[in-house]
């Protein structure tokens, strides 16, 4: 877990989130929140993997700092990992702002990237993540995530999701072509034990399009994969 | 320990107007026999055993003219679990204080907790000095740790109230009580006994804690969500295009229709003078009696529906003013709202005092019986409330086929135009939704409580026993919006927040209206320090004088008020978790 060293930061949290004695309570104290979106054990046709997508907020009611990561493991080590650190900024009753930096530490060689992204809930429901990704030489990477949550009962949540990549550039060392790159969807049933607790199975499919697909398909390797899915979702 | 055992409380407590020996000793013969019949108790289906039946307790009542009270934390278990409440003189809730109307009184507070302290005399009309308020009230910082401050001034007034502390989210965690003031001239219905019932709802959770988790996923607590079951009755109901329309304007918004309170039973165990429902707080009577119930809700978060069924209500006080007698099956009291109602029980047998949260997740309850030994049936909660196109006069998700005429909104869509205007800082992050047409709703019930087969109070049934003191027309008009954000958990008055808050300013002697929007969709309990809230409910000749009106989501709602108490005052939504940022300094100068 890469994002472990984010928890040092949790007492210092603490400590500043401390209560104000006033006629009324501090309407906006500092806080702070960790969520692990998917934090699961996938099952492909290499063995398993383990795989993660979560964040990191500390701030306001308007203005946050964040940081993401998501990535995946495997017998081998880290096959790709990526790390987000954001200024986030409330511009409606529904949308942040986000601007920061993304740092990709696997695959070698590392990437760099300025983000500008919206991060919210859309009419009907959807949760968007949606990002700009500037790289210092040019590459630019689009990338537009949502979700939804079908209650099924108070407790038992059907989650599908999708994530699409798109690059303005081929990146050879990569094996990254322009255009439409990566389609990823999801769909996960999970049971919250608690609001913050939810172990959940699931189904993650994935396929590599465009040159991307024919990049890798010229390199012998698989363009799709689906994968059975288990984890843990939880956040505090 | 202020805490007395049911089988003392007749003897000791002078919450009873009238205790007289036969009830002791009748309490006592009939504990014994409770634990004899326990077996055929047990399966009475209630659940509680007899020892249980026997274990509530009653706040101690004090009387006088001097008082000594002191904040500690103090061990308490509601649900099985230790935790430590903010107590004042050790219980909770605090001890009953009962002062006489024309007197002086005087109450040394002595703070031994770690934190600053104060109490609020909530709904006494007396200087700003003595309204217990930090650093609203003039010269008033809050007690520190081990100090003592002197409140003293004199009582006016008379009928039911209660204190609370004003600092942090103390109320919360247990510091609240009742205010009974004895009229000089007698009460204009007699009655024979009383009994002080004081509403709570208590979190084994810290309120820091419940605030934050609020602000992280304002839902966590409704237990109450929109199910796709929902959405496929609805699809089988009315069809598929039907649906897709009903559901548009919620989906645009972002908002739930199961949304009716924020903190809720998940949490919350809803107590009656600090019993909960197992513990079953129970108030005596002998046949044919006429009771006066003195109600409180002292709870951070929760709005309760409170009927005794088997009796009906003559409603005698609000806010402790009299009204002109109505009776009623049931009546809505709102966060730090008080009613007094009499009842005349006729039988020898057991009623429950059933006060059910408004959302339905879970109810205080006691009993009132002629014979401990006595159990009462607990009736089934409602369903729980849904905010639909009903509540909202809305054919659909397309606004422009509204019909405006007919909106009285639980909430209405982000619009411009139509009835109202919206301030400039009404407009941002902060803010998830504006009323369009708001409309008066005082003969609404309000959600829940609408065509329930039950005869319901509403606001417009009240009128003060007396003339309006005041009768002059208002000079000017403050209207005031009540906004908020339920995602990102944020609350403020005209869009801005206490914090960057300019003090609304009056004149003193002044008359004025305050008219309230609400442009939310919850209910906001509305409480002005110092000065009397006359509700305009048409008749204005006998304006009821509130200190905490409720006004509903998508409503508006319109008071006048006299300007005549000098300084600084309080002026906010009395939820808990609202208040941090929906509150105003009231400056009368």
């Amino acid at each position: 877990m890469r994002n472990k060293p984010a928890c040092t930061v949790f007492p210092i949290c603490l400590a500043l989130t401390t209560t104000s004695v006033f006629s009324a309570m501090e309407d906006d104290p500092l806080l702070y929140m960790l969520k692990a979106d998917q934090l699961e054990a996938r099952d492909t046709d290499d063995g398993t993997i383990t795989a993660w997508e979560g964040h990191l907020w500390i701030g306001r009611d308007l203005n946050k700092l964040w940081i993401k990561t998501e990535g995946e493991r495997s017998d081998e080590g880290t096959e790709s990992s990526e790390f987000q650190l954001l200024y986030s900024r409330a511009v409606d009753a529904n949308w942040d702002l986000q601007v920061g930096l993304r740092h990709d530490a696997d695959p070698d060689p590392e990437r760099n990237w300025a983000v500008i992204g919206f991060n919210g809930v859309s009419p009907y429901w959807f949760e968007i993540d949606s990002a700009l990704f500037i790289e210092e030489d040019g590459q630019e990477n689009l990338r537009f995530e949502a979700e939804y949550e079908f209650m099924l009962t108070q407790k038992w949540v059907l989650s599908p999701e999708i994530e699409v990549n798109w690059f303005s550039e081929d990146d050879d060392e990569l094996g990254i072509g322009s255009g439409l790159a990566e389609i990823e969807a999801g769909l996960r049933l999970r049971y919250e034990i608690r609001r913050e607790f939810a172990p959940y199975v699931g189904v993650n499919y994935e396929r590599l399009l465009g040159d991307t697909e024919d990049i890798a398909e010229a390199a012998g390797e698989d363009t799709s994969e689906t994968q059975l899915v288990a984890g843990l979702r939880f956040w505090f | 320990m202020f805490y007395k055992k049911c089988r003392n409380t007749a003897a000791t407590s002078s919450n009873d107007l009238f205790p007289t020996r036969t009830t002791t000793d009748l309490s006592r013969r009939r504990f014994l026999q409770g634990v004899a019949a326990g077996g055929a108790l047990m399966t009475s289906g209630l659940g509680y055993s007899p020892m249980a039946r026997s274990s509530y307790q009653q706040p101690q009542a004090l009387s006088g003219n001097h008082f000594s009270l002191s904040f500690d934390y103090k061990k308490v278990n509601f649900t099985g679990k230790d935790r430590i409440a903010t107590a004042i003189n050790g219980s909770v809730p605090g001890p009953i204080l009962r002062w006489k109307q024309g007197e002086r009184v005087t109450l040394d507070v002595t703070n031994n907790m770690a934190v600053d302290s104060s109490i609020h005399w909530h709904g006494m009309i007396l200087p700003s000095a003595m309204d217990g308020v930090p650093n609203i009230s003039d010269n008033f910082n809050g007690i520190k740790p081990g100090e003592t401050f002197r409140y003293e001034f004199d009582v006016n007034q008379s009928g039911t109230y209660w204190y609370h502390s004003h600092s942090g989210f103390q109320e919360q965690t247990g510091a609240y009580g009742a205010i009974i003031i004895d009229p000089i001239e007698p009460f204009y219905i007699s009655y024979e006994r009383e009994h002080v019932i004081v509403l709570s709802d208590w979190s084994d959770e810290d309120p820091e804690n419940i605030y934050a988790k609020l602000k992280k996923m304002s839902h966590y607590y409704n237990t109450r969500e929109r199910t796709t079951g929902d959405l496929w009755n609805e699809i089988q109901e009315n069809g598929l295009s039907q649906t897709w329309n009903d559901r548009g304007m919620w989906n645009d918004m972002r908002m739930s229709d199961r949304d009716i309170s924020d903190v809720t039973g998940y949490t919350y165990t809803y107590l009656m003078n600090g019993n909960t429902p197992a513990d079953n707080w129970t108030g005596l009577f002998k046949k044919g009696e006429r009771l006066r119930l003195r109600i409180i809700n002292a709870s951070a978060m929760t709005l309760f529906d409170v009927r005794i069924p088997g009796l009906k209500m003559t409603v005698v006080e609000a806010d402790g003013q009299n009204v002109e007698s109505v009776t009623v099956d049931e009546f809505r009291i709102g966060v730090a709202e008080t009613y007094d109602v009499l009842v005349t029980p006729e039988y020898d047998m057991a009623y429950s005092i059933f006060a059910q949260a408004i959302d339905r997740s879970g109810y205080a309850v006691g009993r009132l019986t002629s014979d401990p030994a006595l159990h009462a049936e607990v009736p089934q909660m409602d369903y729980a409330p849904i905010l639909t196109h009903g509540d909202m006069g809305m054919g659909g998700m397309d606004h422009s086929k509204m019909d405006h005429s007919n909106m009285s909104a639980e909430m209405m869509a982000m619009m411009m135009g139509g009835g109202i205007e919206h301030a400039e800082t009404e407009y941002g992050a902060h803010i998830d939704m504006l009323a369009e047409n708001p409309q008066y709703r005082l003969d609404d019930p309000g959600v829940g409580l609408r065509d329930n087969g039950r005869t319901v109070l509403t606001y417009a049934d009240l009128h003060n026993l007396d003339p309006t003191p005041d009768p002059r027309d208002p000079e000017r008009e403050i209207e005031l919006h009540l906004n908020g954000n339920m995602r990102r958990y944020m609350w403020s008055i005209n869009g801005i927040k206490f914090a960057d808050a300019e003090p609304l300013m009056m004149k003193y002697g002044e008359r004025l209206r305050i008219t309230l929007v609400n442009d939310t969709m919850m209910n906001h309990p509305m409480h002005l320090h110092g000065v009397w809230s006359d509700l305009e409910t048409g008749d204005d000749k006998f304006i009821p004088r509130k200190h905490t009106v409720i006004v509903q989501p998508g409503s508006k709602i319109s008071y006048r008020v006299t300007a005549d108490a000098l300084g600084s005052w309080a002026y906010h939504c009395h939820l808990q978790y609202h208040m941090p940022g929906m509150f105003r300094r009231v400056v009368i100068a």
